[in-house]
């Protein structure tokens, strides 16, 4: 059964993280994405040692608030002229460093360690049962994924077409009136949420990789948004199902195993894909030859 | 504290650690490169877990040679992927970046729950403990950051030109793609001596933080370097000191957070770029407007009263 709540934990996960990612590298965002679930960090440990437990709502809203305040600061200080990739690394690894000294000093209270935060406990996650009147309800983590994956692809589902315009063209998307900047917030509270609901199965580093990777991958697939959204949700579920297997097979930490295997099926679809793979290409050039 | 001879030595070396990357920041800053050192800093983890898991052995030397070479490796990976594909330079550092963390974290559980001997202490380099290293350490380390101002120094010309105008400087004769990856070799070796003492995870801000706070006070290069050195070294040291006296709290974090301050200060108080000043220029401007306004209009009322 551990195996089963494993799986369903990093299949939901990477369905969270991979409807979200292809919108961050539409919009050249991947950077922000890795900048965002860095600094939800002290969102975390703040409202972790304000309520002591793990699953709160507030843990939630602190760490959607530490996200756009983020986006916030970051948009700020690229405005007041310092170079975006400047502002984003001063961004996140300070609001990073505040959560792992606050870590480091109240980590005997806190029942919360510096691995954890990097590697996340999904080999644990059949342990934290929720129990609704005597009733096994089954993995906190589950609940917790799924409800974020409810919302996240409701408020996609219900927007998808603004979101598609602000992903490919935010300037025409402004003059016919749409708010840009409401919807860049709105992706980055999602991106956020996504975040710290993954955190604790698989670690704040390693988040990105779900992003970022299968989202990429999904990109060198196809050319249209939907497809490249599904494409995106199946190759990051395939590298769950890919790592959990070779974690069990090498005894290694299952999240780093995951990231691998999105690695790998990325390096696949840069070498095989049918429009943009490599090696495609080169065949195809000799072919014409 | 500082009365150990074994602390003054590490003091000495984060000192000059955070000099070194200060200088070297300013560089990858002006070159728009700020997170090629965070991809590199994340890279180099499976660099130094393959280095240890060949030899056996904890010395900075050779996980300097692990992770160098994985930084190379991760440094090709970006470019390769940039420029046969249509994603872009932000996807393709996020890819490589968190696939060599992940293989980097893999290589690390198999460390711990493998049969090598000797390995506590390995996790260190997450968030890096100044106060674990010992005498050879921190010598390599003194030795490797000397040797990147010296570089740094002899070749500033160059590396201005390349800076600002890249077309230039190829223009006149200089050898441009062997400089830039003599930089981007330079950040790969100031990335891996701060890993021991600052950590994978946050050495990156070392190279950034300073850069852009010294950008807010000048707009040399020279005064831009030396500052940006200043600010690294000063970082550097409160963050080792504070880190040394409290039990349990790694060094990277306060020297981030020491980073990060100066950086609020620079970003307040910067004379001609800072929210104060500017506060200050847009006010004076406003009065000055106001004053001319209110003369011109006084002028035009005596001109209709003298029609």
């Amino acid at each position: 059964m551990s195996d089963f709540w494993i799986l369903l934990t990093g299949a939901l996960v990477a369905s969270c993280c991979g409807v979200l990612g292809v919108f961050l590298v539409l919009r050249k965002m991947a950077m922000i994405g890795d900048a965002i679930s860095h600094s939800v960090m002290p969102g975390i440990v703040i409202a972790f040692l304000l309520s002591g437990s793990r699953d709160s709502l507030l843990m939630m809203f602190a760490a959607l608030l530490c996200g756009l305040l983020t986006t916030f600061l970051i948009q700020m200080f690229q405005q007041s002229g310092i170079q975006s990739d400047a502002s984003i690394g001063v961004v996140f690894t300070a609001l990073f460093a505040i959560g792992v000294v606050l870590v480091s000093l109240y980590a005997r209270q806190v029942h919360l360690d510096q691995d954890a935060i990097l590697y996340g406990e999904i080999a644990y996650v059949h342990w934290n049962i929720w129990e609704l009147g005597g009733v096994n309800m089954g993995p906190k983590a589950v609940w917790l994924l799924g409800t974020t994956l409810l919302i996240i692809s409701t408020v996609i589902g219900l927007f998808y077409k603004q979101f598609k315009l602000c992903a490919f063209d935010p300037a025409l998307a402004a003059a016919i009136g749409i708010p840009v900047a409401l919807f860049h917030y709105l992706l980055m509270g999602l991106v956020s949420m996504a975040t710290v609901s993954s955190f604790e199965s698989v670690g704040a580093i390693l988040v990105v990789g779900l992003l970022i990777i299968p989202a990429s991958t999904a990109y060198l697939l196809t050319d249209r948004l939907g497809l490249m959204i599904a494409l995106s949700v199946a190759v990051g579920v395939a590298s769950t199902f890919l790592g959990y297997g070779a974690a069990v097979l090498l005894d290694a930490s299952i999240a780093g195993c995951m990231v691998c295997a999105a690695g790998f099926l990325f390096i696949l679809a840069f070498l095989f894909s049918p429009s943009q793979g490599i090696i495609i290409k080169k065949l195809r050039i000799r072919k014409l030859a | 504290m500082l009365a150990d001879p074994n602390m003054q030595w590490i003091f000495l070396g984060c000192t000059l650690l955070g000099l070194s990357s200060g200088v070297i920041g300013c560089f990858s800053y002006l070159r728009k490169q700020s997170l090629m050192g965070d991809t590199l800093a994340h890279a180099a983890l499976p660099g130094i877990c393959i280095a240890f898991m060949l030899t056996g052995i904890k010395s900075i030397g050779l996980f300097l040679i692990g992770a160098g070479i994985a930084g190379i490796i991760a440094t090709f990976g970006i470019g390769y992927i940039t420029r046969n594909s249509k994603l872009k330079q932000d996807a393709a550092m996020g890819i490589v970046l968190s696939a060599f963390f992940g293989l980097g974290i893999v290589l690390l559980t198999l460390i711990q729950h493998g049969s090598y001997g000797n390995q506590a202490g390995l996790d260190k380099f997450l968030f890096g403990q100044a106060a674990s290293m010992i005498a050879s350490d921190v010598i390599t380390m003194t030795v490797v950051c000397i040797s990147l101002i010296t570089v740094c120094t002899l070749l500033f010309k160059q590396f201005k030109i390349i800076s600002f105008d890249p077309g230039f400087a190829r223009g006149i004769g200089y050898p441009v793609a062997f400089l830039e990856q003599l930089l981007m070799l330079l950040i790969v070796v100031a990335v891996v001596a701060g890993i021991q003492a600052v950590g994978v995870v946050l050495v990156a801000a070392l190279l950034i933080t300073p850069a852009v706070s010294a950008r807010y006070w000048t707009d040399r290069l020279g005064l831009m370097v030396v500052l940006s050195g200043l600010f690294g070294a000063v970082s550097g040291a409160i963050g080792t000191w504070i880190s040394a006296s409290v039990s349990n709290l790694p060094t990277g974090p306060v020297t981030v957070l020491a980073a990060t301050l100066l950086f609020v200060v620079s970003i307040l108080f910067g004379p001609q770029r800072g929210l104060v000043a500017k506060r200050l220029l847009r006010k004076s401007v406003k009065q000055r407007y106001h004053r001319e306004n209110e003369l011109q209009l006084e002028g035009s009322v005596k001109k209709e009263a003298a029609l």
